[in-house]
């Protein structure tokens, strides 16, 4: 009963202040002091290890797993499909800035153009297209593996999202917000249900990871997929999860959701690839 | 590095096999499984609904006696007569936990056809035993 009342509780006085309607900064500061505060001896850019920066058991074994990282394969196939000219005699260079090197630091970002989120997943096929290419197939694979090179030439910079004063911008960081703490599928949970309010929790046997720093190693090697998955892929599981319906990779939602969970980590250095049951 | 890609082969699977022993919400197909020509009583019944990953699946969720490798986000499931004299309550909670609560995680088994009305009062039966 006593452990009901604190739930309960804690439901109350963590979801106000992360649902209100405030700018993004003092979201970011509500949002990073209840991590904070919830694992005291964690510090900030130790967020970027997910599970592995709150459960020193799970960590033994990533730590021994990252001393051959099963992503390195990823890396150096997505280095040399990074440098592999297309038909027209160009390379994926000539479409971003600094040659892509050390550039993933840059998404998402706000796109006054288009009105949209984009995102380095989404430029990497438009840049194929440009270029006379075939779009790749979002979610895993090769533009997974490309995109792994470019997060591994960007590590140890710190992740600094930037909200534009365009209304529009705002509106596509409220609409990711909205869909953090919107719950859906059968089973009827948000984002937030798992990652914020139950972050440290066993679901089952699997320690839920915090909310805090969840971008900043994408694309992800998970033992469980045998592979390289993109943000995509992760938003898609667990939406399924639930019981919910999936959006399409690269739709607004989850382009939006993207936009709104990397503001969320600001401050936190990017470490992609990352390596993850 | 090719030496490692190795290593690393060994490793993944390895945690793979992890992965899957411990999966939390994956649910995957276990057949209900009842002793074959011995029909179960209700409360038996009820608690193979309520530990069945495509089901209940409350052991995500709750410790209960008998259960393994319970989570624990929600509270450990005891003294259910105590705390429910009224079965009536319990199966309510079940049905949907955000009358009670409505920032529950905990999902609306009922409301959301999670679970038949059947299903959802040998539950009811089985953990009010508990
Ligand atoms: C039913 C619980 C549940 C819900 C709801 C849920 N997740 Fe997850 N999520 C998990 C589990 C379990 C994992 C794997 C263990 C971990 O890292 O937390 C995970 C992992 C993740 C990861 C990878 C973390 C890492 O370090 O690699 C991200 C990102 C993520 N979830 C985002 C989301 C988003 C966004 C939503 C909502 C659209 C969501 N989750 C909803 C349970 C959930
Ligand atoms: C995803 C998590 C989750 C799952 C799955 C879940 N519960 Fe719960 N349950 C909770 C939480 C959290 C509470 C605490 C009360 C609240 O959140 O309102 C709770 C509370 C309860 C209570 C009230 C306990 C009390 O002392 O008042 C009962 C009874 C209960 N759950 C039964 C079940 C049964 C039966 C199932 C499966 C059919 C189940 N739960 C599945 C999370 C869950």
């Amino acid at each position: 009963m006593k452990r009901l009342l604190l739930i309960a509780a804690a439901a109350v006085t963590t979801a106000l202040p992360l649902i209100s309607n405030a700018a993004p900064e003092d979201d970011l500061k509500a949002f990073r002091g209840y991590f904070l505060e919830r694992f005291p001896n964690v510090p900030l850019e130790e967020f970027a290890n997910g599970v592995y920066a709150i459960d020193p058991a799970s960590r033994e074994q990533w730590e021994a797993i990252e001393e051959f990282p099963p992503y390195e394969i990823a890396i150096e196939e997505g280095e040399e499909l990074f440098n592999t000219p297309f038909k027209n005699g160009k390379t994926f260079a000539s479409c971003f800035r600094n040659g892509g090197i050390g550039i993933k630091s840059d998404y998402p970002y706000f796109d006054t153009k288009s009105g949209k989120v984009k995102t380095l997943d989404l430029e990497i096929n438009e840049c194929l297209e440009k270029n006379g290419e075939k779009p790749l197939e979002y979610e895993k694979g090769k533009l997974a593996s490309i995109a792994a090179y470019m997060a591994f030439t960007t590590r140890g910079q710190i992740i600094d999202i930037k909200i534009p004063h365009d209304q529009r911008a705002l509106d596509a960081y409220e609409k990711g917000k909205q869909f953090y703490y919107a719950r859906r599928g059968q089973l009827n949970m948000s984002c937030a249900h798992c990652h914020v309010d139950n972050s440290g929790n066993k679901i089952r046997a699997d320690i839920l990871s915090p909310a805090l720093g969840h971008l900043s190693h994408f694309p992800v090697y998970r033992s469980k997929w045998g592979g390289l998955g993109t943000v995509d892929r992760r938003f898609i599981g667990c939406n399924k999860q639930v019981r919910a319906k999936a959006f399409k990779p690269q739709s607004d939602e989850y382009r939006n959701l993207e936009y709104f969970l990397t503001y969320m980590s600001n401050g936190i250095p990017w470490n992609g690839p990352g390596a993850r049951k | 590095m090719r030496q490692s890609a190795k290593t690393i082969l060994s490793t993944a699977s390895v945690v793979s096999v992890v992965a899957i022993v411990l999966g939390s919400l994956s649910f995957t197909p276990k057949s209900v499984s009842a002793q074959e020509g011995k029909s179960l009583s209700v409360v038996e019944e009820g608690k193979e609904i309520a530990f069945h990953r495509q089901k209940g699946n409350c052991l995500a969720c709750h410790k209960i006696a008998d259960g393994s490798l319970p989570g624990n986000i929600g509270p450990e499931l005891v003294n259910m007569k105590a705390r429910y004299p009224d079965k009536s309550k319990l199966r309510a909670q079940i049905w949907d936990p955000t009358v009670a609560n409505p920032n529950t995680i905990m999902p609306p088994f009922g409301k959301h056809k999670m679970l038949s009305e059947e299903e959802l009062d040998k539950v009811v039966e089985f953990i009010h035993t508990l």
